[in-house]
């Protein structure tokens, strides 16, 4: 990578409170303030509040933005209503995961996407492949400063800080609203299995807001949380990561996510013809969850996989999980799956240790 | 950062304490503190022969696995039998409680280590 590092808006609240940085996808962000434990633990218990402003944003707006995003992405864009945002893949031409975003409607041609900092670039050119699409699709990666208020009590510390009489967005829905005057977007939606929010201000406002969240939720528990517990929290909840259980080699069938593959729309996007085939035949891989035991040594990405002494595939991603106690992992691996229950074996460091296959989200609901 | 002055280092972040007979071996306080709250432990069976540099253990937290090395060449004596239930011990007393093996220095072989104050000038602050 020749790209130089980015520093977040929020470089100088991470300073102040003594955050261990590290370069995440050419952005230096914190992996950890108090502890990933501790971090974990509030915001399955309380709150945390997570600096997102690597995560890019990509307006489409004017006529033929639907169009065009239905002719690009897997989750049919027509379906949302203004306000209404949903998960979705755009792929290439062989069904394989390019980038995983979140897709918001502000408008009936008017729409945001919120992609992953690492394939902000390549999302750009791939959109705008087509010559009549390259005026509708703008966004620079580092323009807005973003963080995610996750947790139980997430809504309640957000409440304090919103407009007297407004109310919070609804579960996977978007608002333009102020937090203590200044104007955000504030969307319902989150990466930790936990209810919550993701809100973008400008780069000036940004800190005035982390430290207002910080402030407000310190009696109920708030903790500021790095990209360490971000991933714990992420695979605990069955969430996949771009650039381990997704990739080009990887479609969102064998991900297990074939849900946001709409094909019930007749306009064709890339891989369609691919995806759909995988959809009624069934796909050659698939993801599964896994889990370990405690006191075992946990899964970890890249270890492989083992049913009945055969190598059937290997971990994307792996974690001891903090909350249960036994690691718990997503692997890819070769249909046709094991039943859930069933025993399997990983590999670490040339030793086999045993795990269930399980269903992928791994908590149980509150 | 806790660095004890009557202690040998490897750059790698181990301690080694000097026995009479065998030296026992830890992971420092920079170590732990990098590493964060430690899940599991994998130590090496008494009797193995190690040579200074190799891998012989690894301690995992729930961010990552990370690699012990061996701070001498010689054999493995004893490895801490309270790490398995509490691989917390790391963390809270990575100097004490929280060691990890013994090991008998074979003779005549010197070693590369460094002194704390050497040690601690390694360590970007």
């Amino acid at each position: 990578m020749d790209k130089p590092i980015s520093s977040s808006p929020l470089a100088s609240c991470h300073a102040e409170l003594g955050a261990r940085m590290i370069n995440f996808g050419g952005w230096n962000l914190p992996v950890e303030y108090s502890g990933l434990l501790l971090e974990h633990q509030a915001t399955r218990q309380a709150a945390g509040l997570f600096d997102i402003s690597h995560m890019g944003q990509i307006r489409t707006q004017g006529a033929g933005a639907l169009a065009a995003l239905e002719s690009l992405l897997t989750n049919d864009p027509a379906k949302l209503r203004m306000g209404e945002g949903h998960y979705t893949f755009l792929t290439n031409d062989q069904g394989g995961v390019i980038d995983d975003l979140l897709l918001y409607r502000l408008g009936p041609e008017d729409f945001l996407l919120v992609v992953n900092a690492s394939r902000h670039q390549e999302d750009l050119s791939v959109l705008r492949k087509d010559q009549n699409n390259r005026a509708l699709f703008q966004g620079d990666p580092g323009t807005k400063a973003g963080m995610a208020l996750q947790g139980p009590r997430a809504e309640a510390i957000l409440s304090k800080l919103l407009p007297a009489g407004e109310t919070s967005p609804l579960r996977n829905t978007l608002k333009e609203s102020q937090i203590l005057g200044i104007p955000a977007t504030i969307a319902r939606t989150g990466y930790t299995g936990e209810d919550g929010f993701e809100i973008f201000t400008s780069l000036e406002d940004g800190p005035k807001i982390w430290r207002a969240l910080l402030e407000k939720g310190k009696p109920m528990g708030i903790l500021p949380c790095g990209l360490g517990a971000r991933d714990s929290l992420r695979l605990e909840a069955g969430l996949p990561l771009n650039g381990q259980d997704l990739s080009p080699e990887i479609t969102p069938i064998e991900a297990g996510l074939g849900f946001f593959v709409d094909l019930s729309r007749p306009r064709p996007f890339p891989g369609r013809a691919q995806l759909e085939q995988a959809k009624i035949n069934g796909a050659r891989r698939t993801t599964i969850g896994l889990v370990g035991q405690p006191k075992q040594a946990p899964p970890r990405h890249g270890y492989p996989v083992f049913l009945s002494g055969k190598q059937i595939g290997e971990i994307t991603s792996g974690v001891p999980s903090p909350t249960l106690g036994y690691g718990v992992a997503l692997a890819l691996i070769t249909n046709p799956a094991p039943a859930c229950g069933q025993d399997l074996e990983f590999e670490v460091r040339g030793r086999r240790v045993p795990a269930k296959v399980s269903s992928r989200k791994f908590l149980l609901k509150k | 950062m806790n660095t004890p002055t009557d202690l040998l280092y490897a750059k790698t972040h181990e301690w080694l304490r000097q026995g009479k007979g065998d030296d026992t071996v830890g992971i420092t306080d920079y170590a732990q503190s990098a590493l964060g709250d430690v899940v599991f432990v994998e130590l090496p069976k008494a009797g193995r022969k190690v040579v200074a540099g190799e891998v012989v253990a690894t301690v995992e937290s729930v961010k990552a696995a990370s690699d012990i090395y061996a701070p001498i060449t010689g054999e493995i004596t004893e490895t801490n039998p309270t790490l398995s239930a509490d691989p917390g011990l790391i963390n809270r007393e990575p100097y004490g409680s929280g060691w990890l093996f013994r090991i008998q220095a074979d003779a005549g072989k010197n070693h590369a280590l460094l002194s704390a104050s050497d040690y601690s000038s390694t360590l970007s602050s």
